[in-house]
């Protein structure tokens, strides 16, 4: 009985996450002017809901301003916080205890708090209204995550690791590059892939630090077409459902990687 | 255990410094400084400043535009004293119920269940119920404005099972907006929960199960006094996530009611929007924004120590 019981709640909690994609996939493919699409399957998909909605929304340029921010993060990002979780991980100064506290509250802070001050500043050192003015904040508030990921990774390898290099005289970057990168490889990809989508999904600083629509991130474009096509529920849906496709395809691609850099993360 | 090893290691350091120049030493010793630097400077400039910044306007009045004249404590005295932006904090906090709360109840029932019986559907319930965590909270939003539409799918579901009285315009319904813009949340964090959970059922020491179940434990027994204690360190993970992302919750609001109808979904990350794009009140919204990231991290402080005393 309570192996019954147990796959019903489970199929009931993996229902109710797919229940509302469904229902957005049958009224994306409604005619664009039934008002009402209920839970029906239409019974005349029309797909080309997905060509307006593209065109109408202005997704090409969307979806390469959110490609050029996440990219523009992701390498610079994960070259600082590999440095500076492997700095972190042999430091032993007093300023250890200081520099993880600062970094901890990183992690807490919402972006609400910042992102005001950060237009102004901005503005006044002309980089609002550029994808610098998305790409470098986002790098700045993915330090705390990512320093202290590569951190954990880092103080996880035995030590003799480098201890046998440190014998040989070797200097801390040749440590770095020849000893430890080698073994960082599925931390990165991981740290990599939870950054891409962050940035990509980022919806709060593009929308405030970047006026001009068609320079902003995907997530943002689609807040702005929704308010613009409030009613047409048919193209609405077809606009959200073309934001979320890549990064389900990404997720779909590199499952392990996310929920494990999410979960794990989490717990670090 | 990492820091008793790190003095280990300092220890052995010293020593071996010793034999070695002063100055080298010193230098070899401010090296992992160098390494950590380039990341700290990015955080300093684009998080730290900007939030000292956000604590510098919060003093002023100004509209952002024209000259500002010094407000002292006013824009903290506002917040308390405007009911709508006093609300919106009650709101946050409210909403802690729907991302934290109810997430956890379910992720640990669930993950009680589940634990006991091995299933092969397991992985593809894995993939489908963490899919929320990587969408983009827009997106999420918008799927579930559809949903509770006025003609959408939620309504349409009530009337073929025979309640339609209780079909309404959900949000825009002044009573029922905000715990529709809720159940987003529990939607969003419950699958988290969830393996954040079940990851760590699997690391309770079996031998507790064991000895409760020869103890003549029933299950319920079981899960009160094995699973539940044994989970604190998890829980109190998914709590900490959770919790930040109800206080900082402004992308599902923004697109499901902005904030309405009237204040009745207003949240901290949409007030101080609305403060400093169309009220033009900057100085007050800094200071919201500094009241916010500060209840934020004293939350995550006492949830932090509630669980570092008892392991």
């Amino acid at each position: 009985m309570i192996r019954s019981m147990t796959r019903l709640s489970l199929l009931a909690a993996t229902a109710s996450v797919l229940v509302p994609f469904y229902a957005i996939l049958a009224a994306s493919l409604q005619p664009q002017d039934n008002l009402s699409p209920g839970l029906a399957w239409p019974s005349d998909p029309q797909w080309h809901n997905y060509v307006d909605a593209w065109s109408t929304g202005g997704f090409a340029d969307l979806m390469k301003s959110s490609l050029i921010i996440a990219l523009g993060v992701v390498p610079l990002a994960l070259v600082l916080a590999t440095l500076a979780g492997y700095g972190l991980a042999m430091m032993r100064l007093a300023v250890r205890g200081p520099i993880f506290a600062l970094l901890m509250l990183g992690l807490a802070l919402p972006y609400e708090s910042i992102v005001i001050p950060l237009y102004y500043d901005l503005k006044s050192i002309g980089l609002l209204n550029t994808y610098w003015a998305v790409i470098l904040p986002l790098i700045g508030a993915f330090m705390p995550f990512g320093v202290f990921w590569m951190r954990s990774h880092f103080e996880s390898l035995p030590p003799e690791l480098t201890e046998a290099a440190e014998m040989d005289g070797a200097t801390s970057r040749q440590i770095l590059r020849q000893v430890l990168l080698p073994t960082a490889r599925p931390a990165l990809t991981t740290l990599g892939l939870l950054y891409f989508m962050w940035a990509w999904n980022q919806f709060l600083l593009a929308l405030i630090l970047i006026q001009d629509p068609a320079m902003r991130t995907a997530p943002s474009g689609l807040g702005k077409f929704i308010q613009a096509y409030g009613r047409n529920i048919p193209l609405l849906s077809a606009g959200t459902i073309i934001v979320i496709v890549p990064v389900v395809i990404l997720y779909l691609f590199f499952q392990r990687h996310f929920v494990k850099g999410i979960l794990s993360g989490a717990i670090k | 255990m990492a820091d008793s090893l790190a003095n280990r290691v300092a220890v052995r350091d010293r020593t071996v410094v010793a034999s070695a120049t002063p100055v080298r030493a010193r230098r070899s010793r401010l090296v992992p400084l160098l390494y950590t630097a380039p990341a700290l400077l990015f955080y300093a400039a684009f998080v730290i400043a900007p939030w000292l910044h956000s604590l510098w306007i919060s003093f002023w009045d100004w509209n952002g535009i024209g000259v500002a004249t010094w407000a002292g404590l006013d824009n903290y005295r506002e917040i308390l004293a405007d009911p709508a932006l006093r609300l919106s904090l009650v709101h946050a906090f409210g909403l802690i119920i729907f991302y934290s709360v109810i997430p956890i109840c379910f992720g640990l029932v669930l993950a009680a269940l589940v634990a006991n019986v091995p299933w092969k559907g397991m992985p593809f319930v894995r993939t489908v119920i963490f899919l929320p965590q990587i969408l983009p909270l827009v997106a999420v939003g918008s799927v579930w404005k559809l949903f509770f539409d006025d003609d959408g799918p939620f309504n349409a579901l009530l009337r073929a099972v025979g309640l339609s009285d209780f079909t309404r315009a959900w949000l825009g319904d002044f009573t029922w907006a905000y715990p529709a813009v809720g159940v987003v949340g529990t939607w969003v964090s419950t699958g988290l929960c969830f393996l954040l959970l079940y990851s760590g059922i699997g690391k309770i020491d079996p031998a507790l199960y064991e000895a409760a179940r020869l103890d003549g434990a029933g299950a319920i027994h079981e899960f009160w006094h094995v699973t539940v204690p044994g989970l604190r360190r998890e829980m109190s993970v998914a709590a900490t996530v959770t919790v930040i992302a109800a206080l900082a919750s402004f992308d599902v609001v923004y697109v499901m009611t902005a904030g309405g109808p009237g204040e009745s979904t207003l949240v901290p990350g949409v007030a101080i929007y609305r403060l400093t794009f169309t009220a033009g009140q900057v100085g007050t919204a800094c200071a919201l924004a500094v009241v916010l990231s500060l209840l934020t991290c004293a939350v995550m402080f006492a949830l932090n120590r509630l669980t570092r005393e008892k392991t």
